[in-house]
């Protein structure tokens, strides 16, 4: 077998795998979308003032977090079904990437709420807020741009675990290119292409996500060093 | 000041505990209406807890807080005195505001912004009715040109008198004031008791202070309180509880801080 780097190879998969990166980009916007949601409401169950919803949630986030993404997503997808739950592959995928995720940025969103120091609440008190608006009027906005970075690294750290997908069947970049590397006996330039398709979006997402937090903060009066 | 007798605030035998540690003692305190207070005493001697339990940031373990004649901490419900619920509170609550040591401005609003929050939300007023008030109040503690800055961009004595605005802007009939020169840089302690001394003059307000400010309490109060181990061990008007303290407690105390000046 030819070792050196196939050009023609390599374009004529191109579209291919540019196809399969919408699903790797529809898998990592969907599951994060779900992830930043399962997240608020694990926070809202580790906030509330009835006890046992508390310990129970507390103990399914440590347990979700404790344990691999790939196990779960094998065992929501293969061993479910014998309990009567058989969940397509992008549903299982798109529920447990969401879960798992949840499960970290609900931490995001607890480490940014501590973030906003107590005295904010006192002086709410003092000018006699309701609890609700305090959250949302002062509480919220301050934590928020606590949390974008740790909200950023997971949206690019969900972008970087979906070829797990791959190993329930979803079509997405690497499961294809592994086809594309199958059917033709070569792996190099697909597999090598994946990661370069990776890097070229990670990358972008990065920058996004720090000039973002850059203009928050400078909504807020804020300045950054 | 005119006075009349009628107490505003009233404790009585008022006690709150964290843990084993008791920061208030069975405390008995009065305050009579348009009354400038001064709290004095050693740190740990409770007296910043007065004004926290009184600003009900903090429950007391018993006795009962009064405003204006009614309880403040606890509520009327068939003949007997319960422990207020938070409803109650916050009806209760609006007669008060509070200046903090630390100002604890809202950092992501304009100096505008944070006077006109509470107005607006918690009174219910319009955006132009409040923003005219505020307008006035940031004119008084002389800020007016800054009221479009945010916090960040402020020094620490202007962020302080922003403070002051936004907890007049409220129109609290007690003003809770928490050491608040004790983290501004020297030079710009003038600037804000210069404010205080105004409203003095000018307001018709109940004020409470703990203050480390000997000379300005001096000047500037009706009383001065002495607090230790969470009860007033001395009170009395200024001239003669810090000229001529009969308490040995007080004496010492009063030394203590006239030679660290």
């Amino acid at each position: 077998m030819e070792m050196a780097f196939r050009w023609d190879f390599a374009y004529e998969i191109l579209p291919k795998l540019l196809w399969a990166t919408v699903n790797t980009i529809l898998a990592a916007g969907i599951g994060y979308l779900i992830a930043v949601i399962i997240g608020l409401l694990f926070l809202l169950g580790q906030r509330t003032s009835f006890k046992i919803l508390n310990m129970l949630v507390r103990e399914i986030v440590e347990f979700i977090r404790s344990t691999p993404l790939l196990i779960q997503l094998f065992f929501v997808y293969f061993v479910l079904p014998q309990f009567g739950i058989t969940l397509s592959a992008w549903v299982c995928g798109m529920l447990t990437i969401g879960l798992h995720f949840g499960t970290y940025l609900c931490e995001v969103y607890r480490g940014a709420l501590e973030g906003v120091p107590k005295t904010q609440w006192e002086a709410c008190k003092a000018l006699n807020f309701s609890s609700l608006y305090t959250y949302r009027r002062i509480i919220l906005p301050q934590a928020f741009p606590i949390a974008i970075p740790g909200m950023g690294n997971y949206l690019v750290g969900i972008f970087k675990d979906t070829p797990l997908l791959s190993t329930i069947g979803v079509a997405e970049l690497f499961h294809a290119a592994t086809a594309v590397g199958g059917y033709n006996y070569r792996y190099l330039e697909p597999y090598t292409m994946v990661g370069v398709i990776f890097l070229v979006l990670s990358i972008p997402a990065a920058i996004w996500v720090r000039r973002l937090e850059k203009r928050v903060n400078k909504a807020q009066g804020k300045t950054i060093k | 000041m005119a006075q009349t007798n009628e107490p505003i605030v009233k404790f009585s035998e008022v006690t709150k505990r964290y843990g084993d540690l008791v920061v208030l003692d069975k405390l008995d305190l009065e305050i009579k209406k348009n009354e400038m207070i001064s709290i004095i005493g050693p740190s740990g001697s409770g007296k910043t807890t007065v004004l926290r339990v009184l600003m009900t940031l903090e429950k007391i373990n018993s006795g009962v807080i009064y405003v204006d004649g009614e309880p403040l901490t606890h509520m009327l419900s068939s003949g007997e005195l319960i422990e207020a619920n938070e409803k109650y509170l916050r009806e209760r609550r609006s007669k008060i505001g509070m200046v903090f040591q630390q100002f604890n401005l809202f950092p992501h609003m304009t100096a505008l912004q944070n006077c006109i929050e509470a107005p607006m939300q918690v009174l219910g007023m319009n955006k132009e009715a409040a923003e005219e008030r505020a307008l006035e109040l940031l004119e008084l503690v002389g800020l007016s040109d800054k009221k479009d800055q945010h916090p960040s961009r402020l020094s620490g004595g202007q962020q302080q008198r922003v403070a002051i605005a936004r907890a007049l802007a409220m129109r609290p009939k007690v003003m809770l004031l928490d050491e608040i020169t004790s983290a501004l840089d020297p030079e710009v302690v003038g600037e804000v008791l210069n404010v205080i001394r105004s409203l003095n003059k000018e307001y018709s307000l109940t004020m409470i202070m703990v203050t480390h400010q000997m000379g300005f309490a001096r000047e500037i109060s009706d009383r001065v309180c002495f607090f230790t181990e969470g009860k007033i061990l001395e009170q009395g008007p200024p001239e003669k509880l810090l000229d001529d303290p009969k308490n040995e407690r007080t004496k010492q105390f009063l030394h203590a801080v006239l030679d660290a000046n």
